[in-house]
């Protein structure tokens, strides 16, 4: 019997696919989404907007937290660590939280490595812009992967933005000569291996979820017909008028993306969805996406 | 012959991809009215309390119910295990309560203890790779149900007639032969009907 393998940890998030992973602060909130149809949930402190509203430094969640969301629901929990912090992720890994995401929306704790995430049992995501970064991460042995986007602003534009480049960037590998992979390595600064697989498979060699201002369901399904895998909904849910609506109309417009007349109904007397942010509005130190590398 | 795979929530293109592989036509199915065309059905891994859900509200208890009274093969793996089952320890109601057995969900514990395995299966000429994500177990089995496969002398798939169910994940590996003998299971079905 083999542990924490890459089957192991990649097929995890395979069964995540279709799926609504849900931003929760609390072991009520936890019990929401999972009544709601969530296949997984991300147990923090505060959601991506508290953070962002709050300012400091944000770290990984008191353990207390994750422990009372763990006892109330029975599908699998997720937490944050700051980007290259490995006790946090070890801390995580010893409470048997189920993935980690090693997360640009907490402070990052090193400017330069990220963890080294092979060596541990428990799987990874990290966030990425572009397909370099996603094969880096992978390299470095993330298990799933998710957009970046602009976490905490309600405005899908910048989740839009990285899901659109790495599919065009996958295809366009896809299509090359093997003479041209070489220096595509090199001008992504990937792992030259990855770029033979993707070249290959004309797909990542992990689930790739859409995150970072997903607000509604029609957010969410757009997501889906960009070619994510699944969705994780950050401040989208718990910032809305009306939660327990919010959350179950999100996970069925994943579901029946396609199906639009469905979309409409569902889209119906929801409430006010959370209030956005326009991203030119931000400055500089105020972009959780430019965190990592 | 044409296999659907419920693609409601969870690992549906790699079932697909594994039907293929044995010879099947494999469909992801949406809508209760794609079971029609079907001679057989397959409920994937994925969350039980997630697609149990959605079964639910897009009516498909009843319909999958229906089908298998016909005679109409069902597979349930990982997830979809906990789905056919009659009865889930801890649980007061069970989701399409198909097959004759009790389920214990998550039963080996948390993702750090997901595991794989080269298992013996009943009837097999040879081991097959077993992954197991979050995995349940088969508790307890009814008088008509065949055990085909054990880990540690606990039940992880079994067959009931035309039902099949197994805790771990075929599908994610590259071999395909618990698929064939489920596209087996199906041709003879349909030969009788």
């Amino acid at each position: 019997m083999q542990t924490g393998t890459s089957t192991v940890k990649r097929g995890m998030a395979e069964m995540q696919k279709g799926g609504v992973i849900m931003d929760v602060m609390t072991a009520e909130q936890a019990k929401i989404a999972e009544a709601a149809g969530a296949s997984a949930v991300m147990a923090l402190e505060k959601i991506p907007s508290e953070i962002r509203a709050s300012g400091g430094v944000a770290r990984m969640a008191d353990p207390r937290v994750m422990e009372e969301v763990m006892k109330v629901v029975s599908i699998p929990v997720m937490a944050k660590a700051r980007i290259g912090h490995y006790v946090e992720a070890k801390m995580l890994e010893a409470m048997g939280v189920d993935y980690i995401d090693e997360s640009e929306v907490l402070t990052p704790a090193d400017e330069v490595f990220h963890i080294s995430k092979e060596q541990f049992t428990v799987p990874f995501v990290c966030g990425a812009k572009d397909l370099g970064e996603a094969l880096r991460r992978i390299g470095e042995g993330a298990s799933m992967l998710r957009t970046k986007g602009e976490p905490g602003t309600g405005n899908i534009v910048e989740a839009v933005r990285h899901m659109r480049l790495i599919q065009s960037q996958i295809r366009k590998i896809h299509g090359m000569s093997k003479e041209e992979l070489m220096t595509e390595a090199k001008n992504l600064a990937a792992p030259y291996d990855l770029v033979q697989y993707v070249h290959e498979n004309g797909k990542l060699p992990v689930v790739n979820f859409a995150a970072g201002g997903v607000a509604t369901p029609a957010d969410a399904a757009l997501m889906m017909h960009l070619g994510a895998d699944g969705v994780f909904v950050g401040s989208g849910i718990f910032k809305s008028d009306n939660p327990e609506k919010f959350a179950k109309a999100i996970v069925e417009a994943t579901t029946h993306y396609t199906d639009f007349a469905h979309i409409v109904e569902i889209s119906k007397d929801l409430g006010a969805p959370m209030k956005g942010i326009e991203i030119s509005s931000l400055d500089a130190s105020q972009r959780m996406q430019d965190r990592g590398w | 012959m044409k296999i659907g795979v419920l693609a409601l929530q969870g690992a549906v293109a790699e079932h697909i991809r594994m039907l293929e592989k044995a010879g099947a036509e494999g469909i992801a199915v949406k809508r209760i009215e794609q079971l029609h065309d079907l001679q057989g059905i397959i409920i994937p891994g994925g969350e039980s309390t997630t697609i149990g859900k959605l079964m639910r509200t897009y009516g498909f208890m009843e319909a999958i119910r229906a089908f298998s009274a016909q005679g109409k093969p069902v597979f349930g793996t990982c997830a979809g295990l906990i789905v056919i089952a009659k009865e889930i320890e801890g649980q007061a109601e069970a989701h399409l309560g198909l097959m004759d057995m009790k389920v214990q969900r998550n039963a080996f514990g948390r993702q750090r203890e997901s595991f794989e395995a080269d298992l013996p299966i009943q009837g097999f000429d040879r081991s097959i790779r077993a992954v197991f994500i979050r995995a349940p177990l088969i508790k307890e089995v009814g008088p008509n149900v065949e055990v085909l496969c054990s880990v540690n002398d606990e039940v992880v798939a079994a067959r009931e007639g035309h039902l099949l169910a197994c805790s771990f994940h075929p599908e994610l590996t590259d071999d395909s032969s618990l698929h064939a003998y489920f596209v087996k299971m199906v041709s003879e079905a349909t030969g009788r009907t």
